[in-house]
Order: C-alpha cells, then sequence, then structure tokens
C-alpha cells in the first residue's frame, strides 16, 4: 500500500517547490564545480553576469529564452494530453525546412506576405511530423515516446540529404541553402528599435521572441479556456471519462500532437527565419530536448514556462561566457547543470514534498 | 470481558489537515464476531489500517490479547496474529492457490517444503472450518467468492486469531455471502475473533456479536447486536434520523423509450461479454438491472451509452433507432443520459475542480460559453446551482473533485446528468460507496425522475436498491438474461438464485 498522496496549498505547489528543487540542483552543481578546483561563488557570478549584466549578453539570453519557450510549450501541450512528445527536434527540423522552402519561394516578395507564409510553413511541417507519431498512436498503439525518438533521426537523415542534394548550391561545400531574400528574414529587435530610434546592442535577438510570448498566451487560452483545451486535458487526465463524455482520445491524440508538432517547429522560425536566414545543418543543436526540462520545470503551465525558459536562456548564454572565462570549466559544465536541474526539478520532483507538507501542517495550529 | 482480544485505547490518527480517528476507543471480546460501521470517511479503515500496521497511530495504545504492542508494519501486526482481508484481494492470478498461500514464508529455497505444507493445511482449514478450496487451482480461475476464501485461508495460514474483514460481500452474490458467514459463525466456535467492517446493516445484524459505530473519526456507539436495531444503528451513523424513500408502484406510461432488441456486444479482446439481449422500459418506469458484478452488466451499459460499438442487435431511444458504433456525444443529443457504474474512473476527472467535472460530457454544450471558448464564469454558476439543489457539501465549484467525498462526488454526476431533461436514463450503481445520507437523497431523485416520466435503466449489485426502486426486475448471467420480473412477484431469494445461473422455475416472462 503505497502513502497517501499528500497536498500541497497552491503557492507552495507552484512557487516554492519549483524553487526549492532549482536551488538544490544548483547547490549540486556547485559541488561539482568546486570537485574542479573552482569557486562555485566566482563561477555563479561570472555566469549571471555573462546572461543578465550586459544588454548584448540579456539580448542573447532572451534569443535562447526563445527557442525554449517554444519547444517547452510544445512538450506541455502534449502532456496535458498524456502524450510524451520526444520529437521536438525532430519537428523543429521539419520545421525549418517548411520555413525555408518558403523564404527560398517567396523571399522576394514584400516581408508582410513572405514572413506569415514562412511562419505557417514551419507550423504546419512541424504539425504534420508530429501528427505521424500522433496517428500511429491513436489508431495503431504505437507508443509515442518510441516512434518520435524515431522520427527525429528521420528527420535528421531527411535534412541532411535536402540539404546535400536539393538546397545547396552548386558549388558551395558547406551543406547550407542559399542566404534566403530580404522578404523571408525576421527583423533583428535592435534593428527594429534603431528605426524607432532607440539603441539596442546587437544580437541575435528577433522578433521571434515576441512570437513566442504571443504562443504562450495562446497557449494558455487553449489549454485553460478553450473546449479543445478541456477536451485534450480529460483525455490527459481520464482517457475512460473521455470516452464517456463522448470525446474520441484518438482524435484529440492526433490533434494534441499536431499542435505540439506545430509549436517545436516554429522553434525554427527563431533560428532559421531569425538568425541563420538560411537553412543549415544541426540548428536544432538540442534545443528540443531541452523543451523537457522546460515543461517539466514549468509544470506544464505556460506562465511557468516562460519563467523556466529564461533560466535555461540564462544558463546557456551564462555558461557560454564562463566557458570563455575560465577554461578549466567547459560548456559541458552547462550541460552537467541541466542535467541536474532536470533530475531535481522533473524526476524528483516530488522528492520534497512530503517534507515541505509536514512542515506547513505543523505551522497549523491544533 | 476480562480478556478481550484487541483493545484500543484514545487512537489519533491525522492526515494533514484531516483529523481521521479522534481518541477512538475500541474493545472486543475474544472469539466473537465484531462488527464496525460508519458512514464512508468515517475512519473505519483507517483504524483498521493502524491495527494492520499500514499507518502508525500518532498517539493511542494498542493491546492485543492483554500485551501492549507497537505495530509498525504489517510483519509486526502478522507476528501478533492479526490477519487481514482486503475489500481489493491481494493475490497472484497467475498462481495456484498452495503458491498463493505460502507467498513469503516459503521456508527456504526450494519450494517444495513450503508448498506440500501449504497444501496440508489449506485441506485441513476445509474439513475444519467449512473453507474448501482446491489448492491446486489457479487463483485467476476462480470466482470471487472462493478467491476470498484464498485470502481468509492465507491469513490463517499466517497463525491469524483475529481477522480483518474489509467489506467482504461487496463482489459476492447472496449465496457466496452465505458461505461467507457460515465460515466465519465456523471461526468464532473455534475462538477465532472477527472483526467485520461494513456499510451493510442487515450483515451487522445477521452475523455480529457485538457493534461499534464510527462518525466523523469517532467512535460515537458500542452496542450488543442483539440489543439494538437497525434503524438505530443507522441514525447512529448518519448523527441523524434518517428516512428511506418509498417507492409508490405508479403505472408506467405506454411509450417505449428505451427498446433493445437482441444486442450482443464483445469487449476489447473478443470475448461475447453480452449475449442476445432484449428488453425495453417504457415512460414513467424502473427497470432494475439485477446480477453479480462481471456478468456482463459493464458491458451492456458501456455500449448503450456509447462507449463501446455493439457487435448485433437494434437499439431505439424514444423510437429512433441509435447507429451500431454511435459515440457517446450523439447518444445525449438523442435523449440519454448515463449515471456511470464507477464516477471515479468515468464519471469524473478527479484532478479537475468541481465545476469542469460538472460540465463533462456537456463540454459542447453551447450554455458554457461561444464556439471555441468555455465560459468559465457561466460553469461555476451553473455548478454552484446544482451544489445547492443537490445538497452537495462543500458547494464550492473551485474545489478540486477529488476532494469531495464518494456521495457528493455522486450527486454532481448525478445532478449533472438528470439536469439536461433526458428521456432516458442509464443509472449504474448509484449509490455504491455512498453514505447513508445520501443514499436516502439519491434514491428520492431517481423516483422523482420516474415520477416525471423518464425510462430509467437501474443496474444495481445491490438488491436491496433493486427492489426499493425498481417497477419489474431482471437479472442477468454469464451475459444473458436470466428472466424478468414483477417486483410485486418475485423475492430476493428467487432473484438471487438467477443471479447465480439458476434458470428461473417459477413466474412467467413479465415482460
Amino acid at each position: 500500500m503505497s502513502a497517501k498522496p499528500v497536498s500541497l496549498p497552491r503557492w507552495a505547489d507552484v512557487i516554492l517547490l519549483p524553487a526549492l528543487n532549482v536551488g538544490l540542483a544548483f547547490l549540486a552543481s556547485g559541488l561539482v564545480v568546486l570537485a574542479i578546483g573552482e569557486s562555485p561563488l566566482e563561477a555563479t557570478a561570472l555566469l549571471l553576469r555573462g546572461a543578465l549584466g550586459h544588454a548584448e549578453g540579456i539580448g542573447f539570453t532572451l534569443y535562447y529564452t526563445t527557442n525554449f519557450i517554444f519547444t517547452g510549450l510544445a512538450v506541455a501541450v502534449a502532456f496535458h494530453a498524456g502524450l510524451f512528445n520526444i520529437g521536438g527536434e525532430g519537428q523543429a527540423m521539419l520545421g525549418g525546412i517548411g520555413a525555408a522552402i518558403a523564404a527560398l519561394l517567396l523571399g522576394s516578395l514584400p516581408a508582410i506576405i513572405a514572413l506569415p507564409a514562412a511562419i505557417l510553413a514551419a507550423a504546419l511541417f512541424g504539425a504534420g511530423w508530429a501528427a505521424i507519431p500522433g496517428w500511429l498512436q491513436a489508431k495503431r498503439g504505437s507508443h509515442v515516446v518510441i516512434t518520435t525518438i524515431m522520427f527525429n533521426f528521420i528527420a535528421s537523415a531527411l535534412l541532411v540529404y535536402l540539404l546535400v542534394d536539393v538546397f545547396r548550391p552548386t558549388g558551395m561545400m558547406e551543406p547550407s541553402s542559399r542566404v534566403f531574400a530580404d522578404g523571408g528574414k525576421l527583423p533583428f529587435l535592435h534593428e527594429i528599435a534603431a528605426s524607432l530610434g532607440f539603441k539596442l546592442a546587437k544580437s541575435p535577438l528577433n522578433l521571434s521572441f515576441v512570437l513566442a510570448l504571443a504562443s504562450a498566451v495562446a497557449v494558455w487560452l487553449l489549454i485553460y479556456r478553450s473546449r479543445l483545451g478541456y477536451a485534450i486535458r480529460t483525455v490527459g487526465a481520464n482517457p475512460t471519462a473521455a470516452r464517456y463524455a463522448g470525446i474520441s482520445p484518438e482524435r484529440i491524440t492526433i490533434l494534441a500532437m499536431a499542435i505540439s508538432g506545430a509549436l517545436a517547429g516554429m522553434m525554427a522560425v527563431n533560428e532559421i527565419l531569425g538568425v541563420q536566414h538560411r537553412l543549415l545543418l544541426a540548428f536544432t543543436a538540442g534545443y528540443g530536448f531541452v523543451g523537457i526540462a522546460v515543461a517539466l520545470m514549468g509544470r506544464g503551465n505556460p506562465v511557468g514556462i516562460v519563467f523556466a525558459a529564461l533560466l535555461f536562456g540564462v544558463l546557456y548564454q551564462g555558461g557560454t561566457e564562463l566557458a570563455f572565462d575560465k577554461p578549466s570549466i567547459s560548456r559541458d559544465m552547462i550541460v552537467v547543470i541541466q542535467g541536474l536541474v532536470i533530475l531535481f526539478a522533473g524526476a524528483l520532483e516530488f522528492m520534497l514534498k512530503p517534507w515541505i507538507a509536514k512542515l506547513l501542517t505543523r505551522k497549523e495550529p491544533a | 470481558m476480562s480478556n478481550p482480544a484487541i483493545r484500543l485505547v484514545g487512537i489519533e490518527k491525522r492526515f494533514g489537515a484531516v483529523h481521521a480517528n479522534r481518541s477512538v476507543d475500541l474493545m472486543v471480546e475474544d472469539g466473537s464476531i465484531h462488527g464496525i460501521i460508519g458512514e464512508n470517511g468515517a475512519g473505519k479503515s483507517t483504524l483498521m489500517s493502524i491495527l494492520f500496521g499500514f499507518y502508525e497511530a500518532d498517539a493511542g495504545e494498542i493491546i492485543v490479547h492483554g500485551k501492549p504492542i507497537r505495530i509498525r508494519s504489517s510483519a509486526d501486526a502478522i507476528a501478533a496474529g492479526i490477519g487481514m482481508v482486503h475489500q481489493h484481494f491481494m493475490l497472484v492470478d497467475t498462481m495456484s492457490v498452495a503458491e498463493n498461500v505460502m507467498l513469503g514464508m516459503e521456508g527456504g529455497a526450494l519450494t517444495a517444503g513450503g508448498l506440500a505444507k501449504a497444501r496440508s493445511e489449506i485441506i485441513r482449514f476445509g474439513t475444519e472450518y467449512g473453507i474448501q478450496v482446491d489448492p491446486d487451482a489457479i487463483v485467476g480461475e476462480l470466482s470471487v467468492g472462493q478467491q476470498q476464501r484464498v485470502e481468509i485461508i492465507k491469513a490463517l495460514y499466517r497463525g491469524a486469531q483475529i481477522i480483518i474483514l474489509d467489506e467482504p460481500t461487496g463482489v459476492l452474490t447472496p449465496a457466496e455471502a452465505e458461505q461467507l458467514f457460515r465460515a466465519l459463525a465456523e471461526l468464532r466456535r473455534q475462538r477465532r475473533t472477527i472483526l467485520l467492517i461494513t456499510h451493510k446493516l442487515k450483515e451487522i445484524m445477521a452475523i455480529t456479536d457485538h457493534v461499534s459505530v464510527m462518525r466523523r473519526g469517532e467512535m460515537v456507539a458500542h452496542r450488543k447486536t442483539s440489543e439494538t436495531n437497525p434503524q438505530e444503528l443507522a441514525e447512529l451513523m448518519v448523527g441523524r434520523p434518517v428516512g428511506q424513500p418509498v417507492r409508490s408502484p405508479g403505472v408506467a406510461g405506454e411509450a417505449v423509450l428505451l427498446d433493445v432488441r437482441n444486442i450482443s456486444v464483445t469487449d476489447a479482446r473478443g470475448v461475447l461479454r453480452v449475449e442476445d439481449l432484449s428488453f425495453s422500459v417504457r415512460a414513467g418506469e424502473i427497470l432494475g438491472l439485477a446480477g453479480v458484478s462481471g456478468n456482463g452488466q459493464s458491458e451492456l451499459i458501456e455500449s448503450l451509452s456509447g462507449m463501446m460499438p455493439r457487435r448485433s442487435g437494434e437499439v431505439f431511444i424514444c423510437g429512433k433507432p441509435v447507429p451500431a458504433n454511435a459515440h457517446a456525444g450523439t447518444l445525449r443529443a438523442m435523449g440519454l443520459a448515463h449515471v456511470p457504474e464507477d464516477r471515479q474512473r468515468m464519471g469524473l476527472v478527479t484532478i479537475f475542480p468541481a465545476h469542469e467535472s460538472a460540465i463533462l460530457g456537456r463540454q459542447d454544450n453551447p450554455s458554457y460559453g461561444s464556439r471555441l471558448f468555455i465560459d468559465q464564469k457561466a460553469a461555476i454558476a451553473d455548478t454552484a446551482g446544482k451544489m445547492t439543489r443537490f445538497d452537495v457539501r462543500p458547494p464550492d465549484p473551485l474545489l478540486k473533485t477529488a476532494n469531495f467525498s464518494g456521495g457528493n462526488q455522486q450527486k454532481i454526476v448525478i445532478a449533472r446528468e438528470v439536469e439536461t431533461e433526458p428521456d432516458v436514463l442509464i443509472i449504474a450503481q448509484p449509490t455504491r460507496g455512498v453514505d447513508i445520507g445520501a443514499i436516502a437523497f439519491i434514491h428520492r431523485k431517481i423516483l422523482d425522475l420516474k415520477a416525471a416520466g423518464k425510462a430509467i435503466l437501474l443496474v444495481s449489485v445491490e438488491l436491496d436498491e433493486i427492489f426499493a426502486l425498481s417497477d419489474r426486475i431482471c437479472v442477468m448471467c454469464g451475459g444473458r438474461l436470466m428472466g424478468m420480473r414483477r417486483t410485486e412477484e418475485t423475492n430476493q431469494n428467487e432473484i438471487g438464485l438467477m443471479m447465480a445461473g439458476l434458470e428461473a422455475t417459477t413466474g412467467e416472462h413479465a415482460a
């Protein structure tokens, strides 16, 4: 017989617990830093200064954050339907392919036409790529965890093939497409600011950051306020009750995967349309996987995901600067910290819960 | 009572803010059958879990056969001679009876010796106490009643002098329950002590020597069974007088609102669970469907309510044919409402706040918002109204569904299904796990619906409930209809025999 599930007040569940878990992860990371003979405090200071201490750093931090918001939201939507979408990476690659096709074909048109089309193409390609595992799960019972992982490999192979044999301009050695015409480039925020008369430091931060925040709002509305979101949450929480309610779990499984894939695909908007302005290999760089950690830390709630994405943005940017300043702390250290955050916030999420519950109830009068 | 088998003094247990046991005292005479009754959430299960070592009491003393002991795990409890038969059996289906019995006490690296001992003991218990089971039978192939015997034998094999039975008759036919009681009486004759936890007053009156009543975590009364009566016990449990509504044998209308013809249903594995079943329900009529659980009732309901397709046969609602693969939404639109047999598995989403559970199945209804979005305020207001009308406590639409008691969860489901003014209602196990006060309320609501001219199919494993509400009673066994009777023209004996699969010998088809 298992122990009774403990329940916490909402504020403790939503704020205190994640904060404590992240704190523990940093504490453990500090021990690792100590073990390689560096000062954890100095490392933390360098990391924070690198990420938040100067305007350019902040720009980079938010640029990374944008990727994590998209992939975190993607994982969260599937999660609400009871599905574990590990295929963010592959769906983002497909999103990139879609965006690139649109931008290459329509780039010479005005941006007002080309960009929405390219963004839509990114979302649609990602959605399609995720809907196939969704369909296989719904109709054939093939587990999405397995199929989405396999689809990551297929996507990666497809991307290589397209870049080498289709998109690569003749005579170019690097497997990448040509640079898009201006209509296919999302403006950088420092460019927009400049046109409005402000001066922002140069960074890869671009308009997709705004798109990511808007997506977070849209996903919040979808999950917690829309009829479709109600159906998604019902299927995720209790598929039998869904069937009882006349909701088809099969249909919702496919739809939720498609929405999830669309969000993952939109990560390519930031990388391909926003920064690189051409399709290239390995632009997803693991952001799809980090999205799982972001969604777990944000507890599936878009508000939490934005903050979790920001935390990972700080880690990425600050970690890069840290590795630059302190050669003994390599970039792998950041992977270690990420791993510890995932371990404490994800896998051991409820380790502290019983203790906190005990502490909180002890305070209450008998 | 010079030397009681069990004495509990001042047992205290809290789970967070919930005070599950408050200063509970209990004295159980050696060699007696002692009943413990109380509504759901009264603290019976917590108390027994403390006695069997699942939880440790925050305070209080446990004295077994005169010796104060500390029970920190079920191993301690077993060592003290306490055995427990759980409501949900703890058996390995694929193993034989003897293997299950010796589980955890195989006695060495090789099982041959332990098996032989278990086998001979099982046979000895069979002859001594009349608890007969084939030691070599595979547990998964035994009937529920026999599986329960295996659980009792397991306790005896571990040397239990005191046996706790948690709601033992919930899954049994009346005949099997009868056999269980005979075995318990035999155990009592041999000086074993039985603690019987139940919410069925009839069982308390039939078998126990003493009875203790719990309410809201407290022990409110101890009685000698011979000196009390069901009415008094019911009032002690609820804390106020309880009136049971009475069925008026009203005349059913002419219109046949639910017509089921030769329906067959196979489950997901392709096994035929409902075979060639036909019946009809008229406006203003309650048709009771009795049967031991697992005889095809679940599949029948799920098929009729659109949760699984039927294989063959026809169904008509209000005269209109129902497509074989119609989903639940289609059927609701045709005028069907469905109170499912398992509210937590089907009827509610326990992690949702109450107002979201209260629109389940109506999530696309225009009164709860626009085409794309749900108007949460409307849903909350609507739920608050339902909660007042159905006396749901606490009347808080924002409270998580799981935090309501079973009876109040059921009221939410019934309110939701009833208030859409359906023509046909399928109501399954309406009072399962519901406390006495709420039972009377729910029964009254069902009778009100009948008076309002609805056609009601009532599926229940509680014969008392079937008899209290139905105009006609039909019985399912092995997926087939064993017979149909007018309530006035039959009795629990006859229905009980039909539930056990014996073809009805007297009476005509009353359909």
